[in-house]
């Protein structure tokens, strides 16, 4: 018997933590896709470990949307049981794995993102964000280090990585711009200083990928276009395909546990 | 309702056969070692015991919290409770010298406080637990667990665990 979806009241913090909780665990699971595939036992144990970061991350989001929603809900039921259309995370993270190349280049504009974020978010007056700030602060300044000396040995490297990463970096780019979204149920928690202004800290983004990528010796495409729509709940192709495989056990035994 | 000599009595009890828990990982150590047992705190309601994760993912936190239960339960307190807190973050520098040295003669060379974070292709110097040289280099960022890196000793040729400064 298939189990239906949950529906969410999203006060603004409880949207705020789920936008962020669907980022970490949508990319954790990608990564995770990787788990025996890896280029060398080295980056297959490197992109799980990181994958398990994220999802830790996811961990603790959910169980706090569940606790201000207050409706019964816990980090399974909001990981498993919303579908598609429920999602909020970033664009970005969803797009398939593709090669090396490109699976790297999708984690490092997101840790180019997530780190000076954490950072910052330790700072929030809103104490149980600021404590998974500290926590994932450190976890992301790992990811970041890790995946811009690859984006460096890729694009510095041989003829095909360098072409590889260039593509990935040209494919995946239009989807930066919504790492910086905001919008209206967020403006009561940037003013109450609960969040942070994504806005100060995309200076700290663009001057890190363009250090990176410049001695990478790849180009920075020139297209400023942006393409949104995860964050409201539009999205690719791809997450309904990755969601289905994901949640399928939960769908088909409704609280099946280990 | 205990007076407050046997709650001083059952908080030492309780934090002692916590202290005793080890990770299921790196079994030398023990969760008091790590700096993961944060608080025990007695009330009219049971016992409680805080722990604080390592790394957000670290999957051995389900079985610690397992394993401190079972320990309270051989004391004889009832139905304890694990709580896990967040803040302050852990970090390796709450680990003990006993738990430095325990993790050295284990094979795992100790994290190294205040080892760069950000530097990329970042010159970290870490010993070799086996001879000790400082001839060392890096296989892998990341190892067998979420909180170890792969290194290898140049002088005796000999992989080895570095536990990661966090």
């Amino acid at each position: 018997m298939a189990t239906g979806s949950i529906s969410v009241t999203e006060s603004p913090v409880v949207l705020y933590a789920l936008r962020r909780a669907d980022d970490a665990l949508i990319l954790g699971h990608r990564l995770s896709e990787w788990c025996g595939h890896g280029p060398m036992l080295e980056e297959d144990m490197a992109l799980a470990n990181t994958g398990l970061d994220l999802i830790g991350q996811a961990r603790e989001l959910y169980t706090y949307a569940a606790k201000v929603e207050g409706a019964g809900h816990d980090e399974d039921k909001l990981a498993y049981l919303r579908d598609v259309l429920q999602y909020r995370n970033l664009l970005l993270v969803e797009q398939p794995n593709g090669d090396f190349a490109k699976t790297i280049a999708r984690q490092f504009f997101y840790s180019a993102f997530a780190d000076p974020y954490w950072r910052a978010m330790m700072q929030s007056r809103d104490e149980t964000f600021a404590a998974i700030a500290a926590k994932s602060e450190k976890e992301s300044a790992y990811h970041l280090r890790h995946t811009s000396e690859w984006m460096i040995r890729l694009g510095d490297g041989t003829a095909e990585s360098h072409r590889r990463a260039q593509e990935a970096v040209d494919d995946l780019w239009a989807f930066t711009g919504e790492l910086f979204h905001k919008d209206e149920s967020d403006a009561g928690l940037i003013a109450s200083g609960a969040v942070i202004d994504p806005e100060t800290i995309r200076a700290r983004w663009t001057e890190t990928v363009s250090a990176v990528l410049d001695e990478a010796q790849l180009k920075k495409p020139a297209s400023d276009w942006m393409q949104k729509g995860g964050r409201t709940g539009s999205h690719s192709e791809h997450l309904g395909h990755l969601l289905s495989e994901m949640q399928t056990l939960q769908r088909s035994y409704p609280g099946a546990t280990w | 309702m205990v007076n407050r000599a046997g709650t001083r009595d059952l908080r030492q009890a309780a934090w002692d056969a916590a202290a005793e828990v080890v990770d299921p990982e790196i079994p030398v150590l023990t969760i008091a070692d790590l700096g993961v047992l944060r608080d025990v705190i007695v009330t009219d309601a049971g016992v409680e015991v805080a722990i604080t994760p390592t790394y957000s993912g670290c999957p051995a936190m389900n079985m610690i919290a397992l394993e401190i239960e079972l320990a309270l339960e051989r004391q004889g307190i009832r139905n304890p409770k694990v709580k896990t807190v967040l803040s302050p973050a852990w970090t390796t520098d709450w680990m003990s010298e006993e738990g430095r040295r325990k993790l050295k003669d284990y094979g795992i060379a100790p994290p190294i406080a205040g080892s760069g974070r950000r530097a990329l292709f970042g010159d970290q110097r870490v010993s070799c637990p086996q001879c000790g040289s400082a001839d060392t280099e890096v296989l892998s960022e990341f190892g067998s667990t979420s909180c170890k890196a792969l290194w290898r000793c140049r002088s005796c040729r000999e992989p080895f665990d570095y536990f990661k400064c966090h």
